[in-house]
């Protein structure tokens, strides 16, 4: 098994999406991105819905530091105490499940654990997940932070480029969405209209 | 294994099915009258495709169009948010049921389910409704868009009387000499063709290219050409087997009531016509034009004056006809039977004398006669309780029906007789009309077998398609009729209608592939010319 890229550790879980932290600030995995939580038994596949880099404590908000300073970097040279009051978060729609070599695009029984590793999808993982479109529907239909058509047509775009034709895997999609939102024009004018690529 | 095209989606028995487009299946691909089956639970339909059109899954596409000059949107919305239907309607089950394994394709009772896979009819299928060549099937084309050869049964077809109907310059007589050589080579019946234009019996016209063989050249053993116009058949090189001569004691009434229309005669003087036969006997002709009015009609008749004159006008018209004599020496109708007894095909060319009096005239006349003869025949025939001594099943091929045929007529023409009275003294009729709404319609109802081009009379195609079923399908398929070398046939002979593009008539290549094996060697020679 390849060693595969760990981008995070979750904070938080449920049965709809968990939380993860990255070690870095601002080594966050880009909106839209595959990743993979859990272990031999259930692995979880989610798409990256939200990132977000706050302070440590709810309650102390950044304040600004560069009056001073020439560049953002001499920010962080100057007090470097702010890797350690702020942290990089995302949020992941968890979209599918593999039982042992099964994988399914549906919610899967269990939440992933705290603490568990999250780990960036290889490009062969992206594409077997590509298969299928039923993760397309729960994207849709999620509560979520960002609008879902931005998050489709962004992970859209990303497993595109697992594939050595991009533009047909991109039709396949728009057909597939196009029966999903046959009575909502609007919303499928959007996301076609994001999944451009050049 | 064909490619399947699409799904029912809906449908009823009466009205065709809905078959909706895959979106890999483009919908210019489609062709109204082309051949489709359904692959239903149970059982395997068979149909045509009658009508396509377009559809979308939400109606604010018609209002605000997509950007379809990006490719990517217009593949991706293709076959999913905008979509084809084709319209079909199945006419025959092929496979699953009980009854078609043993006895061929049936007639729809039901239709397929939701969802069943639509293809495009493959060879094999074609084959199964509607036979290959054999000894009583014989080729007349292709359906639209196929390869496979199409069989039409030509014993059913003489069974009954037929039509040819179409726009004038749409192929009617190429598809006639087709239909004649087929009856000629696989059925018992023998033709007797009345050919106003020179077209069936040596050779025929092509527009735009060399003239076309017809029946005499093509089975010179089996086809006899007569002529009207013995000095016009010699100017074009026909050989002919006879000349027909008429005499005016030849003519009775009867044969002067068709022409009413065309003589612009009276009423009155179409019943002065009898008061006179009965007066002066065969010679009425010559008698009455010898009256002169104010010289006092003789004991017995009483004709109005402007009747009689009306009439001897009329008359007048009919003794100017080259071939009428006074007297004619030979019995053209005897000769001619002659030759159909011995199943020989007779054409009886018209020359220079298209007039349409003469044709109504003479074709009349002669039928009159020889059907007289048949019926004498088949009740002699009867009473004696012998089969063999009934004659050869005759067809009689006449054009312009609808002057013969027409509501006004068709009760009183031998014509109308032979077509109300189907078989049932061996004599039907082949009629070729571009003018199918002036036909009776009752004669219509009778008609066997209809072959159609293109007609763009509403009322005519209204007459053709009267009474038959699925007829508002099978409009549109005859309307979309190319001008050219297409048609639809349907009727007693087919097991369903079916669009078609008739064989090539008219290259060597044709020529052979008409030709009896056992007449291929000898008759090759011939046509290499």
């Amino acid at each position: 098994m390849a060693e595969t890229e760990r981008v995070g550790e979750v904070i938080e879980a449920s049965t709809a999406g968990f939380t993860a932290q990255c070690y870095e600030l601002y080594q966050l995995p880009p909106l839209g991105n595959l990743v993979k939580t859990g272990d031999s038994v259930a692995e979880l596949y989610g798409i990256v819905c939200n990132a977000a880099t706050t302070s440590l404590e709810p309650g102390r908000r950044p304040i600004a530091r560069g009056r001073d300073e020439d560049s953002e970097e001499a920010i962080y040279q100057s007090s470097p105490q702010l890797a350690k009051l702020l942290r990089s978060e995302f949020g992941v729609l968890v979209v599918g499940h593999k039982e042992g070599d099964k994988l399914y695009q549906h919610l899967p029984p269990r939440p992933a654990r705290i603490h568990g590793f999250v780990y960036q999808c290889s490009p062969g993982e992206v594409k077997d997940f590509g298969k299928s479109f039923d993760f397309l529907n729960i994207i849709l239909n999620a509560h979520l932070p960002v609008p879902a058509e931005e998050l489709v047509a962004a992970s859209l775009r990303l497993m595109s480029q697992a594939h050595d034709d991009r533009r047909a895997f991109l039709v396949a999609a728009g057909k597939e969405l196009a029966v999903l939102l046959s009575g909502d024009l609007n919303r499928l004018n959007a996301i076609l209209g994001g999944l451009s690529y050049d | 294994m064909t490619e399947r095209l699409g799904i029912v989606v809906s449908g009823s028995l009466n009205k065709g099915v809905e078959v909706r487009l895959d979106s890999s299946t483009s919908i210019e691909d489609m062709a109204v009258g082309r051949f489709v089956t359904i692959e239903g639970e149970k059982r395997r339909f068979f149909g045509m495709i009658t009508d396509v059109s377009l559809g979308v899954t939400d109606q604010a596409l018609t209002v605000i169009p997509p950007d379809v000059s990006d490719p990517f949107i217009a593949e991706v919305l293709a076959g999913t948010s905008t979509f084809g239907t084709l319209h079909v309607s199945p006419s025959l089950v092929i496979g699953g049921d009980a009854d078609t394994i043993l006895e061929g394709p049936q007639p729809v009772k039901t239709i397929p389910g939701h969802f069943s896979a639509v293809k495009l009819a493959t060879q094999e299928d074609v084959e199964l409704v509607f036979g290959t060549e054999d000894e009583k099937r014989f080729f007349i084309g292709n359906p639209l868009d196929m390869e496979v050869k199409l069989c039409l049964n030509l014993e059913e077809l003489v069974k009954r009387s037929n039509g040819i109907f179409g726009k004038s310059g749409t192929g009617k007589t190429f598809l006639t000499r087709i239909l004649l050589i087929g009856m000629l080579q696989k059925s018992r019946a023998v033709n007797l063709v009345f050919d106003m234009h020179n077209e069936y019996g040596w050779a025929g016209t092509r527009e735009g290219g060399p003239p076309v063989k017809a029946l005499k050249q093509l089975f010179p053993s089996r086809v006899a050409v007569f002529t009207l116009d013995e000095e016009n058949a010699r100017h074009r090189g026909v050989s002919t087997d006879g000349v027909v001569k008429i005499g005016y004691d030849e003519i009775e009434p009867e044969d002067i009531t068709l022409l009413r229309q065309t003589l612009n005669l009276t009423d009155l003087a179409v019943e002065a016509v009898y008061q006179l036969y009965r007066k002066f006997g065969r010679s009425w002709i010559q008698d009455t034009l010898d009256l002169k009015v104010d010289q006092g009609l003789p004991e017995g008749l009483s004709v109005h004056e402007g009747t009689l004159l009306n009439l001897q006008r009329g008359l007048a018209t009919v003794r100017r006809l080259p071939f009428i004599e006074p007297h004619s020496p030979a019995n053209a109708v005897k000769a001619i039977m002659e030759h159909l007894d011995r199943g020989t095909n007779v054409v009886l060319e018209f020359g220079r004398y298209r007039d349409i009096t003469a044709y109504i005239l003479v074709a009349n006349m002669l039928s009159r006669r020889i059907y007289a003869h048949y019926q004498s025949r088949v009740e002699k025939a009867d009473a004696a309780g012998n089969e063999n001594m009934r004659p050869q099943p005759l067809v009689i091929t006449i054009e312009e029906a609808h002057k013969f045929l027409n509501p006004e007529v068709a009760g009183q023409t031998i014509f109308g007789t032979i077509a109300r009275e189907m078989r049932k003294y061996n004599v039907t009729l082949l009629v070729i009309d571009q003018r199918p709404s002036g036909i009776d319609s009752e004669v219509m109802s009778q008609m066997g077998t209809k072959v159609t081009c293109l007609l763009d009379n509403d009322r005519d195609i209204d007459s053709v398609l009267a009474g038959v079923s699925g007829r508002n399908e099978l409009k549109s398929v005859l309307a979309k009729l190319a001008a050219k070398q297409q048609a639809l046939i349907f009727g007693h002979a087919v097991p369903m209608p079916v669009a078609f593009q008739p064989r090539e008539y008219g290259s060597a290549q044709s020529y052979r592939d008409f030709a009896p094996p056992k007449d291929a060697e000898k008759d090759i020679e011939k046509l290499w010319d």
